[in-house]
């Protein structure tokens, strides 16, 4: 076994009491005073997160225009009209139309800053250094944490820190100085208004030395509370957002993950910019005519939580599978248990009732709108 | 009371046995969500399965750790499964089972051998 690699954060995570586990190559907690209370707090105060394992890269060219078109040639999404300090949410796509990853990205000045994840960052950054121009150059940080503050108390608990993020929308970028008080150096770092549980909050990329001392600032606040990884999952599951390599991959496309909202018009059929990423007509095809399986919430009956795996049947009893469970669990602030999958179009309308088939035993499951909880951005 | 390798204790009385997990395997499991008992009246073997444990992270399972009946179960556990992570010794006991031959009761730890085997 090869040694899993450590974030900044690992030594404040063991200081904390966080039971440890494997993950993508890396240490990390996975949970700390347990994942129901953590998912908890962060719905109703604010959970901080180390995200560090997640890949950091910035694309540099001759200007936006010559960055943003080199990577549309790589994503099906507008980022020649990204404006400065906005962030947008991308997907890398094959040539046959599948996802090779999902990410963040944003304009910062004449900058693009991409975060990929943690599992597909080598593979990203090799494939990203192949097909991009040799003018434009890919420059991997790897000195820089990443801490999410999420929750309804995220913005009061970064305020104090850095006044400028409540002048902040969902989805805006700036770099900006955390003023950590008592004659303390002040620490550059870029904020982005953004996350991955469904709540208003931050993604703060700090550099890693300074990066256990504004953590320590943030958990100083009563209503910030450390989480782990397990929260993270449920906590991103009752959004309904999808977790590469589970709910999207190589053989799903974005039509059928529901992503379409993430290609923007101008990169669609009649738009000034159509196709030109890798598997634009498999994906523009679908547009049209509509893919065959679509990804759904669902909702099981009862309290027995229908995990990853999980075949799904149109009857109560024989027949064959029409569709499987890509990420499930139980939803703490949902009360129940909640799951995501892909079955056939005629299907996937909400309400229609389907079976999981779970120990043996065919337990009924309804197919249900996202995100099973509503979303509390600061638009 | 007698513990298992895989983290039950075991509480006889007369030829009753009371099965639950311990609380070390309560931690280990984390938030228990859902419990799945068997039916009163069930006829188990030795490591059969008899408990279906979901906990907010993975489903595990209680396997019988003797041969018997099932005689009664914790009716309270599948609406209150986080009793599991309250009392687990005590008040969250999973099921009772009449036995037959306690001889293989002798082969399990008595409390300082398990304490011993999860240090």
């Amino acid at each position: 076994m090869t040694e899993l690699e450590t974030t900044p954060l690992n030594g404040l995570h063991r200081a904390l009491g966080a039971r440890m586990v494997g993950f993508a190559g890396y240490d990390m907690p996975v949970q700390f005073a347990g994942i129901m209370a953590e998912h908890a707090a962060t719905r109703d105060r604010a959970g901080l997160f180390d995200v560090s394992h997640m890949g950091q890269v910035l694309l540099d060219g001759a200007g936006w225009t010559d960055v943003a078109l080199a990577f549309e040639a790589l994503v099906p999404m507008d980022v020649v009209g990204l404006g400065d300090g906005r962030q947008r949410y991308g997907l890398l796509t094959s040539d046959d139309g599948g996802i090779r990853d999902d990410l963040m990205f944003a304009r910062m000045g004449e900058s693009l800053f991409v975060v990929v994840n943690a599992a597909c960052k080598a593979d990203d950054i090799a494939y990203m250094r192949a097909s991009l121009p040799d003018h434009v150059t890919l420059t991997e940080i790897t000195d820089r944490a990443l801490i999410a503050l999420q929750g309804p108390a995220a913005e009061a608990a970064l305020a104090p820190l850095c006044p400028a993020v409540t002048d902040m929308r969902f989805m805006d970028v700036i770099a900006a100085d955390l003023s950590l008080g008592m004659g303390r150096e002040e620490v550059p770092v870029w904020i982005s208004r953004s996350g991955y549980t469904g709540e208003d909050g931050f993604e703060i990329s700090v550099s890693a030395s300074a990066s256990e001392a504004v953590a320590r600032k943030l958990l100083e606040n009563d209503d910030v509370s450390p989480v782990g990884l397990g929260a993270r999952d449920s906590l991103r599951l009752e959004a309904g957002l999808c977790l590469y390599g589970h709910d999207i991959g190589l053989d799903t496309t974005p039509v059928e993950a529901g992503l379409t909202w993430a290609i923007q018009k101008v990169r669609r059929a009649g738009g000034q910019r159509e196709g030109g990423f890798p598997g634009a007509e498999t994906i523009l095809g679908q547009f049209a005519d509509g893919a065959a399986r679509k990804r759904v919430g669902l909702k099981p009956e009862g309290r027995a939580p229908m995990r990853e795996g999980v075949e799904l049947f149109e009857t109560a009893e024989g027949g064959a599978p029409v569709g499987t469970i890509t990420s499930g669990g139980f939803g703490p602030t949902v009360g129940g248990p909640v799951a995501m999958g892909y079955v056939p179009a005629a299907l996937a309308a909400p309400g229609t009732q389907l079976f999981g088939e779970l120990r043996g035993k065919r337990q009924p499951v309804t197919v249900a709108a996202l995100p099973f909880v509503p979303a509390n951005f600061k638009r | 009371m007698k513990f298992t390798e895989e983290h039950e204790w075991l509480l006889a009385d007369g030829d009753i046995v009371t099965v639950g997990i311990t609380t070390y395997a309560a931690e280990q499991l984390g938030d228990v969500v859902f419990v799945e008992l068997p039916e009163v009246g069930t006829e188990v073997t030795k490591d059969d399965e008899c408990v279906v444990i979901e906990s907010v992270k993975a489903a595990s399972d209680i396997l019988a750790p003797l041969d018997g009946e099932i005689v009664e179960v914790n009716e309270t556990l599948p609406d209150n499964p986080s009793l599991v992570n309250e009392d687990a010794m005590g008040e969250a006991w999973f099921f009772k089972i009449k036995v037959s031959d306690m001889s293989p009761m002798d082969d399990y730890m008595d409390e300082a051998a398990y304490n011993e085997f999860i240090e």
